[in-house]
């Protein structure tokens, strides 16, 4: 077994360096790197280009970065629930990247699996698809979208052992598994990190070569953003 | 004319047994309220999970388990969860039946408009464009007019683009629309709502062929 256990998430985000390029999973605030984030607003690292679907709150998430000045780049599919981003934004402080949701997804994953681009048809013949490389394909045409290069990629996983296996939780694996492997290092945190031998090798979601460093995470607040119910009868 | 609860129960009507649905935001999440219960369809939320069922009841919410408006929702026996490449391969592979989504336009050609307003509003596309890019079967639920009043079927799309030629069917308060490669046709008039009321706020290209019928709701 190669042992990929940091003590803390001090020592799991040791070598991140102000101008770096993050990925971080998470939909929304579900499934985000908590301990991570909290740990680069302390370090307070700045210029930093953030590949992730959304950008938080204005209060928790990638939110807290932002809240410092600490992002000079994001690139997401959706930004909205977070006013301090429009300021930034619209004042030119913040430049930001909007890119379709599956695209960003596979962008994330051809880095993972090795493929330097791949053609898409989301957004032919929109913005983004301009300056781009087009290509029809059976009658239909597609836009050619490349994988990220990212320093870090930071991960939130349900539970995972020593030897850097995963396991996800509900609708907070969304980007999570796309993301492993995805950049030089990937650092996962985990609710519960198990015993090596505890998770069916069966049931893994991301086998631990993809995870360089993991580590368990502690008081997770897991903030619920649209909090809908139905009464009991 | 309809409200948003006439409008999602009209589209309800489109979506038939077998079906695996994706429901956009606003309008087309109420369209799982109206499904015929004696139909199985099974809905997708593009944030990674098949098989949604309602809301929790108080107490039950699960931070873990939220569709793709960031809600707090239960999943139903049969139910799946996966990561987001694998959702945008059900998407973009075409495995997804149906489609329905808002929008701020729609041209007589199918282009759609609906994730941005220069200078505005700027809060990204998130699946659409993917969404409207694969998918065959595209109903867009939406109202016939902005609150400016101005009509949001058009004859070309003033705001930026999400997907070119791709919308099928409309449903609005006043009507519903097939896009077809002539224009907009007339399929169907709302409640109350006459043939000329629907010509006075649509400003593409409107087919009226024949009598127009109420729609059956």
């Amino acid at each position: 077994m190669i042992n990929k256990k940091v003590a803390n998430v001090t020592e799991a985000i040791q070598g991140v360096r102000d101008n770096m390029t993050f990925m971080f999973g998470g939909f929304g605030l579900s499934g985000i790197p908590e301990n991570a984030i909290a740990e680069l607003v302390k370090l307070n690292v700045k210029g930093l280009t953030c590949i992730s679907n959304n950008a938080g709150v204005d209060d928790f998430g990638l939110g807290l970065l932002l809240q410092q000045k600490q992002i000079k780049k994001m690139i997401s599919s959706y930004v909205g629930e977070n006013d301090e981003f429009e300021r930034q934004m619209l004042s030119g402080e913040l430049e930001v990247e909007l890119i379709p949701q599956g695209t960003l997804a596979e962008r994330a994953r051809a880095a993972q699996a090795g493929f330097p681009a791949f053609y898409t048809p989301a957004g032919y013949g929109t913005e983004v698809a301009e300056g781009k490389e087009t290509r029809e394909f059976n009658g239909k045409m597609y836009v050619l979208e490349h994988a990220f290069k990212a320093d870090f990629g930071f991960i939130k996983a349900w539970k995972g052992d020593a030897a850097g296996n995963l396991v996800f939780k509900g609708t907070a694996r969304n980007f999570n598994p796309n993301m492993c492997g995805a950049a030089n290092i990937t650092v996962a945190e985990v609710e519960e990190l198990v015993p090596v031998g505890e998770l069916d090798p069966n049931q893994i979601h991301i086998p631990g070569i993809f995870v360089q460093r993991i580590f368990e995470g502690a008081h997770y607040e897991k903030r619920i953003e649209q909090r809908t119910v139905r009464q009991r009868s | 004319m309809l409200d948003k609860n006439g409008i999602a129960k009209r589209i309800a009507k489109e979506v038939k047994d077998g079906y695996y649905v994706n429901l956009g935001i606003g309008i087309p999440t109420l369209v799982a309220n109206f499904v015929r219960d004696d139909i199985e369809v099974e809905f997708q939320s593009e944030n990674g999970v098949l098989g949604m069922g309602p809301f929790p009841f108080e107490g039950d919410e699960d931070a873990d388990v939220i569709n793709a408006g960031k809600q707090t929702i239960t999943t139903l026996p049969g139910a799946s969860f996966f990561d987001s490449a694998t959702s945008f391969s059900m998407i973009r592979g075409q495995h997804v039946d149906l489609t329905i989504l808002g929008a701020m336009e729609v041209a007589e050609n199918g282009d759609i408009a609906n994730w941005k307003i220069p200078g505005k509003m700027v809060k990204g596309m998130g699946g659409a464009m993917d969404l409207v890019a694969s998918a065959e079967n595209i109903i867009v639920a939406m109202m016939h007019t902005n609150r400016a009043g101005d009509s949001k079927l058009l004859k070309s799309c003033t705001l930026p683009l999400t997907g070119v030629g791709c919308v099928k069917k409309i449903v609005t308060n006043l009507a519903v629309i097939e896009v077809t490669a002539e224009g907009f046709k007339l399929l169907e008039r709302a409640p109350g709502v006459s043939v000329e009321e629907i010509q006075k706020a649509t400003e593409g290209h409107l087919i009226i062929e024949g009598e127009i019928p109420e729609m059956a709701i």
